[in-house]
């Protein structure tokens, strides 16, 4: 028989504290689909995706009732679209829209995967591809595209980060009348990895096999509660707290992962045992930190707790789980959070501050509304600096932008659900053109050169 | 199958009668009861066996929630494995 205190608390951790499996998504490689032409490719692309993805609404709920765990999302992330677009890339929304179809067609809230890898050069049919980006993120509704700039094997690709900066303004400007939300599901990366089942970066590496299940679990509000129960401890204490919490999470994301594949028919992936806050008060990684003794995150010493809890989940996460991966760590994205939000708000948290956690931390610049007027090249600026931080520190780094079309700083955009709201956060006003101008390659640094 | 079924809320009269007459109804078998009082809250655990049940455990779950309504009773019914992830190395 079970401790009466273990099962009241996993009870509690799923009623009061917002413990969920965030995310279940199917990986699913689409390279078989490449035919002849477009038309062709994209009915293969919707029949494959349909097929193999038929059962995952029905089984997730199935084992959201037996286990009593909230399953929040269901997903898909699919082979690199520029793959699959290579022979024919100027028609590559023919195969956007075939994927939102079949995201649709199966229920599923997001497909991610309409991406591109260049974070050593661009081909041709690449930078074809990646100009149909803001058209296809307008015109679709669930599918999300992320590209990769920069690595710290390979350096970083300036004359992509030139094209994202341009890219990511069109995007804004194209979905201008929902305040530029066509950028919340674009996401600039460095060092990405081929595994993550988080939106809006997720896509399926080809290095990865058929079909495969990746999971995501959640779970901010459970950290900060165990933290409330130690409220006078040292750090050491709150490091273990954190580590022993973020065990117990991670071990039922592995229960549901495994069995969700069994059911699915594909292969177990990962578990991604990142800590991803959502809009609702008491589901807050800025809680967290708060909770560790700062007034207000965004303050000094916010990086040191970032760094220690980001550190004390992963290691609680890979003592638990046969297999972690994605991104595993603490997310912080800023309109997804009501701590981050509110601090925001504030003028505690600027980006400055954020750039500095992300170097800590698991992701990168995340969910973060600036001016409409903000230029292309002061972004593509922002993406360098965020993809030096991650090529040099060996880790995936993100940037998740949005200039938001027509506001200014003091307003606030707002997107409702998941997403949430985000105040509109300054940017320097001096000019970085100059160095975006240049392109090129900037070199990998000298430790990533092991063989 | 095993499941846990967790029962929580204010003490009253006649919870355990309740809550074992409406598995029993179902083909539930009951294999270990533990409850305690903490506070004047009432909380029980039953560990239960669904072979012999004539309805499924996501079924259960959804059905024991809405008795649970009925009698002012927070009642939740697992699949036992989430407990044995979460609790044990």
């Amino acid at each position: 028989m079970f401790n009466t205190n273990d099962v009241l608390e996993t009870v509690n951790m799923i009623e009061r504290e917002h413990l969920d499996i965030r995310t279940v998504t199917m990986g699913v490689s689409l390279l078989s689909c490449i035919s002849g032409t477009a038309q062709k490719t994209a009915d293969k692309v919707y029949d494959t995706i349909c097929k193999r993805a038929e059962n995952i609404v029905k089984v997730t709920g199935d084992l959201s009732r037996e286990y009593g765990i909230p399953i929040v999302n269901k997903r898909i992330s699919i082979t690199p679209a520029s793959l699959i677009c290579a022979p024919f890339a100027e028609k590559s929304y023919l195969i956007g829209k075939a994927l939102d179809n079949a995201a649709k067609a199966v229920g599923v809230d997001f497909l991610g995967g309409y991406s591109a890898l260049v974070h050593k050069g661009m081909t041709d049919y690449e930078k074809k591809f990646i100009r149909t980006i803001p058209e296809v993120l307008a015109d679709t509704e669930r599918l999300c595209s992320s590209v990769n700039i920069g690595s710290s094997k390979s350096g970083i690709n300036m004359d992509a980060v030139k094209l994202m900066g341009e890219i990511i303004k069109e995007t804004a400007q194209k979905t201008a009348a929902s305040d530029g939300f066509g950028c919340a599901k674009l996401v600039v990366f460095c060092n990405a990895v081929e595994d993550n089942p988080f939106m809006a970066g997720a896509f399926h590496g080809v290095g990865e096999g058929e079909t495969v299940i990746n999971v995501g679990v959640s779970g901010p509000g459970v950290v900060q509660h165990a933290l409330e129960a130690v409220k006078d401890a040292d750090l050491t204490e709150v490091a273990e707290t954190v580590k022993r919490t973020a065990f117990k999470i991670t071990r039922a994301g592995q229960l549901i992962a495994k069995e969700a594949a069994k059911r699915l028919g594909a292969e177990f992936g990962i578990v991604d045992l990142s800590l991803a806050p959502t809009p609702a008060r008491g589901d807050s990684v800025a809680a967290i930190l708060e909770e560790m003794g700062l007034e207000s995150v965004g303050t000094h010493g916010t990086t040191a707790c970032l760094a220690m809890l980001n550190d004390a989940v992963k290691k609680g996460g890979v003592m638990a789980s046969s297999r972690v991966g994605g991104l595993s760590g603490a997310f912080i994205p800023v309109s997804e959070d009501i701590g981050m939000i509110e601090a925001a708000e504030r003028g505690t948290l600027c980006i400055d501050k954020l750039e500095a956690m992300t170097a800590v931390c698991s992701v990168g610049l995340d969910m973060i509304a600036v001016p409409g007027e903000t230029s292309a090249s002061t972004i593509s600026a922002i993406i360098a600096d965020e993809a030096a931080i991650g090529m040099i520190n060996n880790k995936t780094t993100a940037v998740r932008i949005i200039p938001a079309p027509n506001k200014k700083e003091g307003d606030e955009v707002n997107f409702g659900g998941l997403l949430g709201r985000a105040p509109i956060m300054p940017v320097h006003a001096e000019s970085a053109a100059k160095f975006i101008s240049r392109g090129g390659l900037i070199p990998a640094p000298i430790h990533s050169n092991k063989n | 199958m095993r499941a846990v079924v967790t029962v929580v809320g204010k003490d009253k009269k006649g919870i355990i009668a309740k809550v074992s007459a409406f598995l029993a109804e179902r083909g539930v078998n009951i294999l270990d009861i533990s409850q305690t009082i903490l506070e004047d809250y009432f909380a029980m655990i039953m560990l239960v066996d669904l072979a012999q049940a004539d309805v499924e455990l996501g079924t259960l779950a959804v059905q024991c929630a809405e008795m649970g309504k009925n009698i002012g009773m927070s009642v939740h019914v697992q699949h036992e494995e989430i407990f044995n992830a979460m609790h044990s190395v």
